[in-house]
């Protein structure tokens, strides 16, 4: 992808600036459709129609809640602490971006191909945490602050299990590099992490092997099992029901952004969404293959188009991605909302507990049947 | 218990007071700084257990004097009995209830509010509908509507 | 600084540290105080240390407008107590100056009078179970409950074109006759509406975080229930049977065969957040058995023939209840000869139930305030009145 576009705009900054806006315009275009995703799912969950006025069948709604947005007034409270007030959101949302940095969107275009891209997806997603705080702190609004406090437990916590649910992975593969996770699962769908990794060996992008063999069938209840559990901390980590302590609507009013209007609440807004696609884009890499096709063959391959072979790739991603977003919207109207000391207890007391316990059987495997 | 049985219990317990049989529900008339030993016998005795006091509501009787009267219920035997406290409205002083029953507690705050009585041993006797800055009894018979309220006019 | 929590805490019991409790204001705009409600809550952290509701923002001098009204007109002025159930509002202050005046009523007129209030019981049980759903995180529960409420309120509109206010039930009779195909709406309305109830607790009461989140929260113990003159679904809720409508008979609900429904700890301890919530979904099924029975004798008659030419009672006071979907609402009035009440008092029940909230909600958390609060099932317009 890179190259393409340096052989388009000749090696310049432009070309850099463009290379790393590339999944911006995604994620931008992404959260149009979310958004009316969610108003959309939730209506027909709710039996009810939703927008309707904007455009046939109100698909034109998301725009006109941005264009609505940005128009409205930008209030920072009085008593707020100025700086930080409105260096949070930006903060979230560069957060939320810069994790999207090593998510591999087709074999041909990542980011940063990083060898610690598993390492610097758990340090970046902590930065959100800083920015939470920030919002609950300079907010000077005691339900921000509550919000904020409990965000920064929540998150905290469950950053523990997911750091576990990919180490499980790493342990498996022998690499933090997302490409070389995805490509351990290249071919058909029954390569899958989920259903317990390649059956046979397969060349990692970084021109290792690989060795696996029919055997590896054993660690399905594993990684079936890490898989739900990275779901679920997924939910936690994105502020989503059942998880949606820090915003708890019907408690704290709107948690750490009650304060906040117009392009600033926009921002959060868009990071949570940004967040949820993370979550899901991340979990489809892990376990579902990531950009593989679930059939092992492209359409570009046949017709020997290689541009094609990447937006195919790239298509299968995005797909499984908003499959997982589809899911995480469907339980935000299904379930209610837990408590603030049952979260922690669904955290500490059993989430890592099985999850220590499950990295430690993989690694166990994983050295047996070397 | 029926009405004619339970006014006769409570001519026995309370020779003192003064009696009225409505249709159904008996009704006796309690001086204002008895009405909370009398409350606690009509709670605790055997007969009545008058555990509930459905209603509490003062009364202006525009004669000169208010009035705190009470709806008590019980839930066990199922009997109703009513009570009634007449004082005079320059020393609108009664007895609290609020430790006998607690549904005493936001009705007499109630009727402290809108009518004016003041009950005494009451451990927390605020305004509970008006602001707690307003002046007057609204429900006083003679209260008349202020023409400001903190700078707003009241009537509209 | 490598303090332990005890050197934390001996800091804290020697006055090195200073520790406070914070004050948190929930409402008066708040989305779950169920209008304007405002709670202050102290804080230790996030569990609460006492909780003191402030009231009157919603105060429209209904007692002061009743003096300066006719009998008649006071009538519209009830409805707007208990907005959402304003036909059993109707029922209780009609009922008093009938009682006052003696009138004894037509067999029609009684028998509407019934199935009304228990459409109106089953609608505001409804907004209850929904917004109850809503304040523990669950936002679906909420849109079936108004969806069904819907319908009644289409049946409502037809008889009598009011959808929320009704000045339905007058002294001594009804404002319309039933409208024609009456019967039939309603028979639909309880067969399409059976289901919900089912649907409601598949999604909703059934559901194990909502059990994680409302069983064994808010435990009111019976005795602390009647000291405090709870009632209705708060009663019952703690295990009391005692229902208004068989224990206090009023109108013609002796005639029917019908349950008073208890709580029974099912999921937790008698008396928390979900038996008092379950109470009101059991309760919504007794409606329909109801309603259903009062259809197949349901008389023809005159509605109008027993609403007095002048409505001006006898000297005399009368304190009447009947039991609102939150519990028992008294009217107490005093008649003094003349075309207007003397003094007219409404117990509400909302009233009454909210005062018990410091007493069971010490100890929980924020998120537990909201879970009691829903299950008391407020209505801001009676309490403030």
């Amino acid at each position: 992808m890179e190259s393409l576009l340096q052989s388009l705009l000749g090696d310049n900054l432009l070309t850099l600036v463009l290379y790393c806006a590339l999944p911006l315009v995604f994620l931008l275009l992404y959260a149009l459709l979310a958004i009316l995703g969610e108003v959309k799912i939730s209506a027909f969950m709710q039996d009810r129609l939703g927008p309707m006025r904007t455009g046939p069948w109100g698909i034109i709604q998301p725009l006109a809640d941005v264009l609505k947005l940005l128009q409205k007034e930008d209030i920072t409270p009085k008593d707020a602490d100025k700086f930080l007030f409105n260096l949070a959101p930006y903060l979230s949302f560069m957060a939320a971006y810069a994790a999207f940095a090593v998510i591999p969107f087709s074999s041909q275009y990542v980011g940063a191909d990083l060898n610690l891209g598993a390492f610097y997806l758990l340090a970046i997603g902590s930065l959100n945490v800083a920015a939470i705080m920030m919002a609950g702190w300079a907010s000077h609004n005691k339900y921000s602050l509550y919000g904020a406090m409990r965000s920064v437990a929540q998150i905290v916590s469950y950053e523990v299990p997911a750091a576990m649910m990919l180490v499980i992975v790493v342990l498996f593969v022998g690499s933090l590099n997302f490409q070389d996770i995805i490509t351990a699962q290249s071919g058909p769908f029954w390569n899958w992490m989920v259903f317990g990794g390649p059956k046979a060996d397969v060349e990692l992008a970084s021109g290792e092997i690989l060795g696996a063999s029919w055997i590896n069938l054993i660690f399905l209840p594993l990684f079936l099992a890490s898989f739900v559990m990275y779901y679920i901390t997924g939910l936690a980590e994105t502020n989503r029901t059942p998880f949606d302590i820090p915003e708890a609507e019907s408690e704290l009013v709107s948690g750490y952004h009650t304060e906040y209007s117009g392009m600033k609440f926009a921002m959060f807004f868009m990071s949570e969404y940004a967040n949820m696609f993370l979550v899901s884009a991340v979990t489809a890499i892990l376990f579902f293959g990531g950009w593989n096709s679930p059939f092992g063959v492209y359409l570009g391959d046949m017709f020997d188009a290689q541009w094609l072979v990447a937006l195919e790739q790239f298509g299968w991603l995005v797909f499984k991605g908003l499959f997982f977003v589809f899911v995480i919207i469907w339980l935000r109207w299904t379930l209610p909302r837990l408590r603030v000391d049952q979260l922690m207890y669904m955290c500490w007391k059993v989430l890592i507990p099985f999850s220590f316990g499950i990295a430690l059987i993989v690694g166990f495997l994983v050295v047996v049947l070397k | 218990m029926n009405t004619k049985d339970m006014f006769d219990h409570l001519a026995a317990l309370f020779p003192d007071l003064e009696l009225q049989l409505d249709e159904d529900v008996p009704c006796i008339i309690v001086p204002p700084d008895a009405i909370r030993e009398v409350g606690l016998q009509l709670r605790d005795d055997e007969q009545l257990l008058l555990d509930s006091l459905m209603c509490l509501s003062g009364v202006d009787f525009a004669d000169g004097t208010l009035g705190v009267v009470y709806h008590l219920h019980s839930m066990l035997h199922n009997h109703k009995l009513t009570v009634k406290v007449v004082v005079p409205v320059e020393n609108p002083h009664v007895q609290t209830v609020e430790r006998v029953w607690r549904t005493a507690d936001w009705h007499e705050r109630e009727a402290y509010d809108l009518i004016g009585v003041i009950f005494d041993g009451h451990r927390d006797l605020r305004r509970i509908l008006n602001p707690y800055d307003w002046e007057g009894h609204p429900l006083r018979k003679d209260y008349e509507v202020p023409e400001f309220y903190n700078g707003m006019k009241v009537p509209y | 600084m490598s303090q332990t929590l005890e050197a934390l805490q001996e800091d804290i019991a020697a006055g090195r540290l200073k520790t406070d409790e914070l004050v948190l204001n929930m409402g008066p705009q708040h989305p779950s105080t169920h209008g304007v409600l405002r709670l202050e809550l102290v804080l230790d952290g996030e569990a609460v240390v006492k909780v003191i509701p402030h009231l009157g923002y919603l105060h429209r001098c209904f007692e002061k407008h009743a003096e300066a009204m006719t009998y008649p007109q006071v009538i519209p002025y009830t409805d707007r107590m208990d907005y959402l159930a304003a036909m059993n509002n109707n029922h209780g202050y009609a009922l008093a100056i009938e009682r006052l005046m003696g009138i004894e009523l037509p067999e029609r007129v009684e028998y509407i009078r019934v199935i009304m209030a228990e459409l109106q019981r089953i609608a505001s049980h409804l907004v209850a179970i929904g917004t109850f759903g809503m304040d523990i995180g669950a936002f679906t529960p909420f849109l079936y409950c108004f969806r069904d409420r819907e319908y009644i309120l289409d049946i409502f509109e037809r008889t009598c074109g009011a959808r929320l206010l009704y000045n339905y039930m007058w002294v001594g009779g009804l404002s319309h006759d039933v409208h024609d195909g009456f019967e039939k709406d309603v028979r639909d309305f309880i067969k399409r509406f059976r289901p919900t109830i089912k649907e409601v607790n598949d999604l909703l009461n059934y559901n194990k975080i909502f059990i994680e989140r409302t069983a064994n929260i808010g435990v009111l113990p019976v005795d602390v229930a009647v000291s405090y003159g709870c009632s209705g679904p708060m009663l019952r809720g703690s295990g009391v049977d005692f229902d208004l409508r068989r224990d206090d008979p009023y109108s013609i609900y002796d005639r029917f065969d019908w349950q008073v429904c208890v709580g029974k700890g099912e999921a937790g301890t008698v008396g928390d957040c979900w038996d008092r919530h379950m109470v009101r979904v059991w309760e919504m099924e007794q409606s329909c058995n109801i309603i259903e029975q009062a259809l197949e004798t349901f008389p023809p008659g005159d509605i109008t023939e027993a609403i007095p030419k002048r409505i001006r009672p006898p000297k005399g006071e009368i304190y009447t209840r009947v039991e609102n979907p939150r519990g028992e609402l008294g009217y107490y009035v005093i008649s003094d000869g003349s075309a207007n009440p003397f003094r007219v008092k409404a117990r509400g029940p909302s009233f009454v139930n909210l005062s018990v909230i410091d007493e069971i909600s010490r100890g929980h958390l924020i998120a537990d305030i909201v879970a009691i609060l829903g299950s008391i099932d407020i209505v801001l317009g009676e309490i403030d009145r």
